[in-house]
C-alpha cells in the first residue's frame, strides 16, 4: 500500500527534490550574524525612540525595523530561506491575511495612529 | 558551516509533496496564528485612544523594561538555533545545555511579564479599567500564554533527552518546536514595535507631549 503510494505519479512529480527543493541549513556563524543584526535593530529603535527630532517619522521607520526584523528570524532562524517553498506560501498566506483584516478593520473603523 | 544532513526531513512516509506532514502542519498551524494574532492586534488598533478613562499607553508603558525583555527573548531564540544545530551534529550535551539557556531566557521574559501587569494592575490598569487595559491584556496575556506553552515544550525536550529518547531520528521534533518557539518571537517583534514603541509616540503626540 505504502510502496504503491510512493509510486504514483502525483507523488513521483512532488519530490522535495524537485518541486519543493530544499537547501542545507546554515550553521551557528549565519546564526550568530542573524542574533547580531536583530540586536543591533532592536538597539536602532531604542535609540531612535529617544531622540525628538525624528518623532515625525519615527512610527514609519519602527515598522521598516520591524518587518527587517521578522523576516531575518523567519528565514534564517526558522529556515524559510533554506526549506521547501510551500512552507513559506502557508505562512506568507497567513501574514497577507492577517495584514488585510488590520487593514480592512482601520479601514472601516477610520482609527491609525501613524 | 553549511550542515548537509540536517536539510529537508525525510518523511516518515511517502507524501504527495514529497515533505513531511508533520512540519507543513506546523506551518500551517503558524499561518492560522498569524491570523489569530493579527485580529488581536487589529482589535488593539481600532479602540486606541478610545479609552475613556487613564492610564493611557504613553503614561504607563515602560519601555526600557520592555526593550530588555524583548532583548532577552531575541537571545533565546538564538540559543534555540544553537541547541538545534547542536542535536543536529549529535552533540546532545550541548543541545540541553542550549536547551536549558532558552528555557531560562524564556522564564525571564515571562518574568518580566509578570512584573509589568503587576505594576500595571498596582497603578489602577486592569482589563476592565478601559478599552486600551481590556485589549492589551488580551494581546500580550495571550502572547504569554504562548511563551508559557514553548517553555513546556522545550523542557520537555530536555527531559526527553536527559533519558536518552532524543536521538537523530527525533531532530524533526526538535525543528518543530524551534518554528513554534520562533514564531513567538516574531510575534513579539511586532507586538513592540506596534504596542510599545509606536504607541508610546503616538500616544505622546496626541497629548501633546
Amino acid at each position: 500500500m505504502t510502496q504503491h503510494h510512493a509510486e504514483t505519479p502525483l507523488a513521483a512529480a512532488h519530490t522535495p527534490s524537485e518541486r519543493w527543493r530544499e537547501k542545507a541549513h546554515p550553521g551557528p556563524a549565519t546564526y550568530a550574524k542573524a542574533a547580531v543584526s536583530l540586536i543591533f535593530l532592536t538597539g536602532v529603535e531604542v535609540v531612535i525612540f529617544y531622540i525628538d527630532p525624528l518623532r515625525s517619522i519615527v512610527i514609519p521607520l519602527f515598522f521598516i525595523l520591524s518587518i527587517i526584523k521578522f523576516a531575518l528570524v523567519a528565514m534564517f532562524y526558522m529556515h524559510l530561506r533554506y526549506d521547501a517553498r510551500l512552507f513559506s506560501w502557508f505562512f506568507v498566506g497567513g501574514i497577507l491575511l492577517a495584514t488585510s483584516v488590520i487593514v480592512g478593520l482601520i479601514a472601516l473603523f477610520k482609527t491609525i495612529f501613524v | 558551516m553549511a550542515q548537509a544532513a540536517h536539510a529537508g526531513h525525510a518523511p516518515e512516509h511517502p507524501t504527495s509533496t514529497g515533505l513531511d506532514n508533520r512540519k507543513l502542519l506546523m506551518w500551517i498551524f503558524l499561518g492560522s496564528d498569524c491570523l489569530f494574532f493579527g485580529s488581536l492586534i487589529a482589535t488593539y488598533l481600532i479602540n486606541y485612544g478610545k479609552s475613556l478613562v487613564g492610564p493611557y499607553p504613553h503614561e504607563i508603558l515602560d519601555i526600557p523594561v520592555t526593550s530588555v525583555s524583548t532583548f532577552v527573548l531575541l537571545l533565546s531564540s538564538f540559543m534555540f538555533v544553537l541547541s538545534l544545530a547542536a542535536h543536529t551534529k549529535g552533540d546532545y550535551r550541548a543541545f540541553r545545555v542550549w536547551v536549558l539557556c532558552t528555557v531560562v531566557l524564556g522564564c525571564t521574559f515571562l518574568g518580566f511579564q509578570v512584573f509589568e501587569f503587576q505594576q500595571f494592575v498596582h497603578e489602577g490598569l486592569t482589563p476592565r479599567t478601559n478599552l486600551f487595559g481590556t485589549t492589551f491584556f488580551t494581546l500580550t496575556g495571550f502572547h504569554g500564554a504562548h511563551v508559557t506553552i514553548g517553555v513546556v515544550w522545550l523542557l520537555s525536550l530536555f527531559f526527553l533527552s536527559l533519558r536518552g529518547k532524543l536521538g537523530p531520528d527525533k531532530n524533526l521534533s526538535v525543528d518543530i518546536a524551534g518554528l513554534y518557539w520562533h514564531f513567538v518571537d516574531v510575534v513579539w517583534i511586532v507586538i513592540f514595535t506596534v504596542i510599545y514603541l509606536s504607541g508610546v509616540v503616538a500616544g505622546a503626540k496626541a497629548a501633546g507631549g
